[in-house]
């Protein structure tokens, strides 16, 4: 089985054997990957109850919760690695989750997608109406995201929680995924802020 | 000819209580004594593997027993888990062996406070020594090496079984594979400690319990253990279960009585609860159960650190909770979950959404059979 492009460039983040959390799990295919591939000792977070059970299945170890609530419970720079896939637009609090996840792992990887990918721009500029995109199919008044931001923003952000970003990749539409350079990552011209759909960013605290 | 009983036999009176092995040698327990002889009387589902490698025990609840997946010798009722337990269910007796025991201090054929203690020639009553969960634990660890057993597929309880299924990872860490606690905690609260108390004053205060030697008086103090029935069933249930089922509905009537007979079909649904449950158990045992259940306490021995409980376990654990559970609410279950993690143990955590209270996982709750039965297949998947 493949794994998506962007949990690809996740996985390739992560070193054999370390041990990782992956909150925001769903169901598991990452985890799994990991722990057949790279022998991590995988753990995950995770809130629906049909992907928790996807996991308990697939023999991973899964707790059923809520990133904004519970990553508080963990101990400081116990995991190796902490993963929040596509998921930090959806929480209550991006700020809070990306301290814990900070303070919780040595290494951070994070993706998202870009509200600042020139397709969103340009179907906003021309409809008037918030842009629906390929990865950002919902109304605005029944979508879970709630906390969109743009590259450059959430640069911002991790730089104002005190973290550098060791390492980035573009996601483009197709789902291909490119090493960028982190400085690129706040021009505003031609730079990954305007021409990529999301993007992945492995953070570690300054 | 045998001599007529000088005292009342036990509930279970000459009904078949399935199979069982009596010890001769004792049993420690934690209060100081020790119990010899001891009876455990179990029933065992589905066929023992030739590398008795697929076997899985199940602790039953306060006011559960070894009838699991079988009629109830007594009620005539079906097996208190059939939806769980069976051919092709989630705890596929197909599949795997399943073993449930009655617990020491029960009262469905295991030494208990209502069999005959052999120095005296007389019931046990309150010369029981009490019982702990770990002592339950002691008792059922016995019995699966008398099977010949050394290490378990799992342990899987619901409530006071969910106790046994976490000290059996504590005390016994190697002798299982899996470990399957459901609507549980680590300790028993001072609200569930207070609803005991109540239920156990409630037999005391029967006349007919005469000092817990109502047997040689030849009387049951079934008003006394109705009553603690009662009381304990509302916790079982949610406050919304009870209102969707139930609300301000008269029973057989057409307007309140203005009298003390029960007018709401709540009060009719509890003494229904109350009046069956004497007809199948013993009031000692019920002072005995829940005493062994308030004493609970897992991280005492380790300071109160949950999670030192747990160090070094190399067993998997899948936590199962509901919603609507206000007797084990979903937080108590999570705390075992985080001190799980807290030593790198193997754990998953479910909350499952329900209205249906803490006898839930009794009822049809689809998740949790898919859990449990996910949980389960992967434990047991590299099985020979």
């Amino acid at each position: 089985m493949s794994l998506r492009p962007d949990l690809a460039a996740i996985a390739d983040m992560i070193r054999p054997g370390s041990r990782v959390l992956d909150v925001g799990c769903g169901d598991g295919a990452l985890l799994e990957h990991l722990v057949r591939t790279k022998n991590v000792d995988g753990r995950g977070i995770e809130i629906a109850q049909a992907n928790v059970n996807a996991c308990v299945a697939r023999g991973l170890a899964v707790v059923q919760g809520d990133a904004d609530s519970d990553l508080v419970d963990y101990p400081a720079q116990v995991f190796d690695a902490v993963i929040l896939s596509q998921t930090i637009q959806a929480t209550e609090k991006p700020r809070a989750v990306l301290n814990h996840l900070l303070r919780i792992g040595r290494r951070t990887a994070v993706s998202l997608p870009n509200f600042g990918y020139w397709k969103v721009r340009l179907s906003l500029l021309t409809g008037g109406r918030m842009p629906r995109t390929s990865t950002l199919n919902y109304s605005w008044s029944e979508t879970p995201n709630i906390h969109l931001c743009t590259l450059a923003d959430f640069v911002d952000l991790t730089r104002e929680c005190g973290a550098t970003t060791v390492e980035a990749h573009a996601l483009s539409d197709k789902g291909t995924t490119t090493r960028i350079n982190p400085a690129r990552l706040t021009d505003n011209y031609m730079g990954p802020n305007l021409t990529a759909q999301g993007a992945i960013f492995l953070l570690k605290k300054s | 000819m045998t001599e007529a009983p000088r005292f009342l036999r036990p509930v279970t009176g000459t009904a078949n209580v399935g199979m069982a092995v009596t010890f001769d040698t004792p049993l420690a327990l934690d209060c100081g004594r020790s119990l010899a002889p001891f009876t455990a009387a179990y029933m065992t589902y589905g066929t023992l593997n030739a590398s008795k490698s697929n076997a899985i025990l199940i602790c039953h609840a306060l006011t559960g027993d070894q009838f699991v997946a079988s009629e109830h010798p007594l009620t005539g009722k079906p097996g208190w888990w059939i939806t769980m337990v069976g051919p092709g269910k989630p705890i596929d007796t197909d599949r795997f062996f399943v073993i449930c025991a009655n617990v020491i201090g029960g009262c469905m054929g295991s030494t208990g406070p209502a069999e005959i203690d052999p120095s005296t020639q007389q019931p046990y009553g309150l010369h029981f020594p009490l019982v702990t969960i770990r002592d339950m634990v002691r008792a059922q660890k016995r019995l699966v090496e008398h099977l010949g057993i050394e290490k378990l597929l799992a342990v899987v309880g619901g409530s006071m079984g969910g106790m046994q299924a976490l000290q059996w990872a504590a005390s016994y860490p190697d002798c299982l594979r899996a470990v399957v606690p459901i609507a549980c905690a680590a300790r028993h609260s001072a609200q569930n400690i207070a609803f005991h108390e109540v239920g156990r004053q409630a037999i005391m205060a029967d006349p007919d319990w005469r000092g817990g030697e109502y047997q040689l008086h030849g009387t049951r103090p079934s008003k006394g253990l109705a009553v603690a029935r009662m009381a304990a069933h509302i916790t079982y249930v949610s406050e919304m279960a009870l209102q969707n089922k139930f609300g301000r509905a008269l029973q057989n009537r057409e307007a309140l009585s203005f009298q003390f007979t029960p007018d709401f079909q709540i009060e009719s649904y509890l003494h229904h609860q109350g009046a069956s449950f004497v007809d199948r158990f013993d009031a000692n045992s019920y002072l005995y159960i829940t005493r062994a259940m308030d004493y609970f306490d897992l991280a005492e021995e380790h300071g109160g650190l949950l999670s030192e409980v747990f160090r070094v376990n190399a067993a998997r654990f899948c936590i199962v909770s509901f919603s609507s559970d206000w007797l084990f609410p979903p937080v108590e279950n999570k705390r075992i979950a985080h001190a799980l993690n807290a030593v790198a143990a193997q754990v998953s955590f479910v909350e499952i959404h329900s209205d249906k209270g803490h006898d839930a996982f009794l009822l049809d709750e689809p998740e949790m059979f898919a859990t449990v039965r996910g949980f389960l297949n992967h434990a047991a998947s590299d099985l020979t």
